[in-house]
């Protein structure tokens, strides 16, 4: 099985070169075929070498190595790939959802003018981002990691004559370039301490090498959170992801959904060693998760695009995973990816069938009534959403985070403020779905419903809606059944998490949970459904107004950023445009040009002049004589 | 004296190229291609004639041929070749190919003379690289400048009297000092050991005083940093470079400009390696300020051949960091970056040519949406704005990662500067990007897409980048004798 690993990224690699090569030349179907069949051939292969992966576990983990990439004389890094436990979890979700969107995308994408380039990207970021998980180094973990970058950058600006669409591209690539260049130098920190970036070798080596706690460890950790937290759109470097939804809705199902905007989640997971060893970057990492789940909770629950709201429910969800990793849950926070991949993807394909459905509308009051008109489509939402608000035991939602709730008090890095956070996130979870779920789905209807979706789109859907009910089951509570497959299989790689001894126990946390979920559904019902005079009052209140302007614009931080970097920049880039410097050089060139007119006054050809001027000098250099 | 010859086949076929234009242009055209194909097939040969594991240290030079010229001045013809020299050889020739078929319609005056001074600039190029007596240097690197100057002046664009004469002065000026320092250091070599000569291997057991090393690199110094250019000496390069012919840009930004890098390393380092440490901080701070400084002045710009221009002051900041941070790591990226940047900044180079072809225009406010009528291209430009962004999987990556953290072993704080450069290249990169091939379509005429004979040039420098992104080996292999020398020392 191990030669057979660089095949999983080699096949949509394969599909990207034939696409962008030649794709403008084939027929519509070919490249259906081609795009949608590398990804579906490298999904069957992940199930094959998972299977085997799962029955004979290998001691550490499947290797294969390519060629030697980059040997200097004190540096050296090839193209390695590795696949363990937890990159096997990655590779699945990767392959196999990225397969069902590649397969809903050829209907959904069926009329676009760039098939052909849609395809092509998208397998472009099925390979760089499998590339990410599979790299043994962190070199070649970064060429994944900047590959996804591109990639995202090139899908969301896929419709690029429309301006607001390219500047959406480019905030998204700009702001993740920021955690990119931060993670690049905690790179090289992790090198000049330990001279490799090799994975293996940086987790072996660190708990001999540094001190637990110390200053370096610290900001290494911090260097890589802050890579994190530009790829997984984190506060304070979110702001990017609302913009994304400029891409068609496939690729924020697999990109800004699923897949890419989890890096972080694996990166910080991957290094666990590194972060296990500063308890200081392991806290902000869980306040990072809180703070960044509980603002974007807020700023979901007014929104008004149905793809914003779920970018933003996709941005809390992810703080979640991060307040799971700081609180040292690892297992619940790949648990929590797990299912949020499947749960969320399906959102935002169900949303997209809904737009497409309605002549590209995203404003969901102009939604409505969908119920009995779209079936296929409300059921499968409403397994979306019922497994994103974590209705208890019926939805994957609920087992995964359930277990972030109870750990994010009870681990050995928990603590209650989290808990109350991330109790609240739960809430507002369970409100704004409700909300979704009852405007775009009941009611009336307010837009025509042109051609409902087809076969090849549904079906996808029906897959993810399953699998958001079911996933869950492979990891029950621990005081409720014995199944613990997931954190037994991902526990190969990641620690188990400690949990503090004393504490409530663990059926009251559940309780709770569920309580709160209950809530926060009945919120959503009764002031959406049962009686919106509420809502119609606060609508009229100037402050109330202000609040959900604050809330609708995320909090503020596009301003404050425009505030502080983009106008600034702008500003003095543009001051200088004509280059202060070559000013200085103008200034001797024109200097010498007068000295040059001045001069040559003197050269007028005149008799009378020079023999003045050479009289002057006779009775100058005399009278210097005279006085010295 | 293959290296002799390699240079006489370009300063004969520019002298053929001259008079055979007057009676028939495409045979001018296939004698300058045919001059520039049989080098670079020449140094090909050479470099697989030399397996890179046979570079121990011992004898780094593969070749040496030295002849009298002067002998009463004691200047010799002296040329050498190490793996520094048969890389930037190899980056010559091929540049210098694409040179001439990207000259092949654009230029329609006075076509003799022009491949006569397109063929003469390579060959005053290649000597630079290869001379190792330092009169004979400095006699390339005039002959470089010279035709050059009229590249710039005669076929230019618009405001071409003016950027020429700029690029003289600022070259000359630094040139001249460089002159004087190699006289300095003739006398001091001459006074100490009773033989004057100018070879380079003589003159490294100079034994100079520390205020005399300052001064004498001082003048070699000079003249390569505002070659390279450095900050603030970098003004005579936007003009230069906006107003050249394609080829003029290409060659000017792939070649001419690794001439100063090709000098720190070659001369400056070797000859004073007790001053240039003293100064490293300083200069890895200009490299620094290079960095940043070029990547907002590129974002700022309207002209896309001046963007470019400035986005290669900020890479050439790379050069200068990794330089003087005097690790093995750091030199290397330096070589790769020589390499990488002569093929990404030239690849940008001929695309604003061929948009200024089709669009008659070079500010990029008038451009705009060009992917939909121009695919390919766009294709070819995204690959290329990605490469001048360091994106990994292409060249330009290896170069400024090795740099980057060969230079943080030894300089945290301006490191960490450096890398924000990152940042700000994708700031110009994607604006770039954006205002020519993204956005709302600007230009209603049908622009036509790339020709075959574009496809091959941009095929070439896009397989060339990716290779070097990914198997990057050959070269790193090719100046390790080189780079263990200048580190070591």
């Amino acid at each position: 099985m191990n030669n057979l690993i660089a095949f999983i990224p080699a096949l949509p690699l394969i599909g990207f070169l034939i696409l962008s090569l030649a794709g403008r030349r084939l027929p519509k179907q070919l490249i259906a075929w081609i795009g949608a069949g590398t990804v579906s051939l490298a999904a069957i292969l992940t199930i094959i070498i998972g299977i085997q992966f799962l029955q004979n576990p290998p001691d550490n983990a499947y290797t294969q190595t390519l060629w030697q990439w980059i040997k200097t004389e004190n540096f050296s890094c090839a193209i390695n790939f590795r696949m363990d436990a937890l990159s096997l979890v990655f590779v699945f979700i990767i392959t196999f959802v990225g397969a069902l969107i590649h397969i809903y995308s050829t209907a959904f994408m069926h009329d676009d003018r760039d098939y052909a380039r849609f395809f092509a990207s998208m397998n472009l970021f099925v390979c760089s981002m499998l590339i990410l998980v599979l790299a043994d180094n962190l070199l070649l973990m970064y060429l994944g990691w900047e590959g996804v970058g591109l990639c995202s950058y090139l899908l969301i600006g896929f419709w690029y004559e429309t301006l607001a669409n390219v500047q959406a591209a480019n905030k998204a690539f700009y702001i993740t370039r920021i955690g990119d260049t931060a993670m690049a130098i905690g790179l090289f920190l992790l090198f000049k301490e330990l001279g490799t970036l090799n994975i293996p070798d940086i987790l072996n080596n660190s708990t001999t090498h540094f001190t637990q706690g110390s200053a370096r460890i610290t900001t290494i950790a911090l260097l890589l959170l802050a890579g994190g937290m530009g790829k997984s759109a984190q506060l304070p470097l979110q702001t990017w992801l609302p913009d994304a939804m400029a891409g068609p809705s496939p690729v924020s199902a697999l990109i800004h959904a699923a897949t890419m905007v989890t890096a972080g989640v694996y990166l910080i997971a991957r290094m666990h060693t590194i972060f296990e060893l500063s308890p200081l970057a392991m806290s902000i990492t869980a306040v990072v998760g809180a703070v960044t789940l509980f603002v974007a909770g807020t700023s979901a629950m007014v929104q008004t695009d149905i793809k914003r709201i779920l970018a933003y429910s996709t941005i809390s969800q992810i703080g979640y995973m991060f307040l799971a990793l700081g609180v040292g849950a690892w297992s619940a926070a790949i648990f929590h990816f797990f299912t949020h991949a499947f749960f969320k993807a399906l959102l935002f394909l169900a949303a997209g069938a809904v737009i497409e459905s309605l002549h590209h509308e995203h404003n969901i009051f102009r939604m409505g009534g969908l119920k009995n008109r779209m079936p296929v489509v409300f059921w499968t939402f409403l397994a979306g959403s019922a497994a994103l608000a974590a209705l208890p035991f019926i939805t994957a939602g609920f087992f995964s985070k359930d277990q972030i709730l109870f750990y994010s008090w009870t681990a050995d890095n928990g603590h209650p403020i989290l808990w109350v956070v991330a109790l609240l996130g739960a809430y507002i979870t369970a409100f704004y779905t409700t909300r979704l779920m009852i405007i775009v789905f009941w009611g009336e209807m307010k837009t025509p419903i042109g051609h409902p979706p087809g076969r090849v789109m549904t079906v996808p859907l029906i897959i993810l809606a399953v699998l958001s009910v079911i996933a869950g089951f492979v990891e029950w509570p621990h005081n409720m059944m014995h199944v613990t497959l997931f954190s037994d299989l991902v526990q190969k790689v990641l620690p188990a998490t400690i949990v503090q001894e004393t504490g409530p126990s663990e059926i009251i946390f559940e309780l709770i949970a569920i309580a709160t979920t209950l809530l926060g559904i009945y919120t959503g019902y009764s002031l959406y459904y049962r009686d919106t005079r509420l809502i119609e009052q606060w609508r009229q209140m100037p402050e109330m107004r202000d609040v959900r302007n604050f809330l609708y614009k995320g909090w503020g931080f596009d301003w404050l950023n425009n505030l502080i970097f983009v106008r600034p920049f702008v500003y003095l880039t543009s001051i200088n445009k004509s280059d202060f410097f070559d000013q200085l050089y103008k200034g001797i060139a024109s200097g010498s040009r007068k000295l040059n007119e001045s001069f040559s006054v003197s050269q007028n050809g005149s008799l009378r002049w020079y023999v003045a001027g050479v009289l002057i000098g006779i009775l100058f250099i005399l009278t210097l004589q005279l006085m010295l | 004296m293959i290296l002799g010859i390699m240079i006489s086949i370009l300063l004969v076929g520019g002298l053929l190229c001259w008079l055979t234009a007057k009676w028939n242009i495409q045979l001018t055209k296939w004698i300058a291609l045919l001059a520039v194909l049989i080098d670079f097939a020449l140094i090909s040969n050479i470099w697989s004639q030399h397996p890179t594991t046979t570079s121990t240290g011992s004898n780094a030079w593969f070749i040496n041929f030295q002849a009298n010229w002067i002998p009463s001045f004691g200047i010799t013809f002296h040329l050498a070749l190490d793996g520094l020299s048969t890389i930037l050889l190899l980056l010559t020739f091929f540049l210098g190919i694409l040179a001439v078929l990207c000259s092949w319609n654009e230029i329609k005056e006075r076509i003799g003379f022009y491949y006569f001074n397109l063929l003469w600039t390579l060959a005053g190029i290649s000597g630079v690289f290869v001379a190792l007596d330092l009169f004979l240097f400095y006699f390339f690197w005039e002959v470089m400048l010279i035709p050059m100057f009229f590249l710039i002046g005669i076929w230019g664009d618009s405001n071409r009297r003016y950027a020429a004469y700029k690029f003289f002065i600022f070259t000359q000026a630094g040139g001249l000092l460089m002159l004087i320092a190699i006289l300095a250091l003739y006398f001091i070599h001459g006074a100490q050991t009773g033989t004057y000569s100018y070879d380079y291997l003589s003159l490294l057991n100079t034994k100079l005083t520390p205020s005399a090393a300052g001064w004498i690199m001082s003048g070699f110094l000079i003249a390569f940093v505002i070659k390279l250019p450095m900050v603030p000496f970098h003004n005579w390069l936007p003009d230069a470079h906006s107003e050249a012919p394609t080829a003029g840009s290409l060659i000017l930004a792939g070649l001419l400009l690794k001439t100063g890098a090709y000098g720190i390393i070659r001369f400056v380092l070797p000859l004073f390696p007790d001053a240039s440490a003293g100064i490293a901080w300083w200069a890895i701070l200009f490299g620094v300020i290079g960095i940043v400084y070029g990547a907002m002045m590129a974002f700022s710009q309207t002209d896309i051949k001046r963007l470019i221009a400035y986005t290669s002051v900020s890479h050439m900041g790379f050069v200068l960091v990794g330089i003087f941070a005097f690790t093995e790591m750091a030199m290397q990226g330096v070589v790769m970056q020589i390499i990488t940047h002569g093929i990404s900044t030239g690849a940008l180079f001929v695309m604003a040519g061929m948009l200024k072809e089709r669009l008659h225009t070079r500010d990029i406010g008038r451009m705009g949406g060009l992917w939909t009528s121009m695919p390919r291209m766009g294709g070819v430009a995204l690959l290329f704005t990605m490469a001048s962004l360091g994106l990994p999987v292409l060249g330009n990556f290896i170069a400024e990662f090795l740099i980057l953290m060969g230079t943080f072993l030894v300089n945290v704080p301006l490191t960490v500067i450096a890398t924000l450069g990152l940042v700000f290249s994708a700031l110009y990169s994607l604006r770039l990007m954006q205002k020519v091939f993204l956005g709302p379509v600007a230009v209603q005429q049908a622009v036509r897409d790339l020709s075959v004979r574009e496809i091959v040039i941009m095929s070439v420098l896009t397989i060339s980048i990716v290779l070097l992104g990914l198997y990057p080996q050959p070269v790193i292999d090719m100046a390790k004798t080189m780079v263990n020398d200048v580190v070591r020392r």
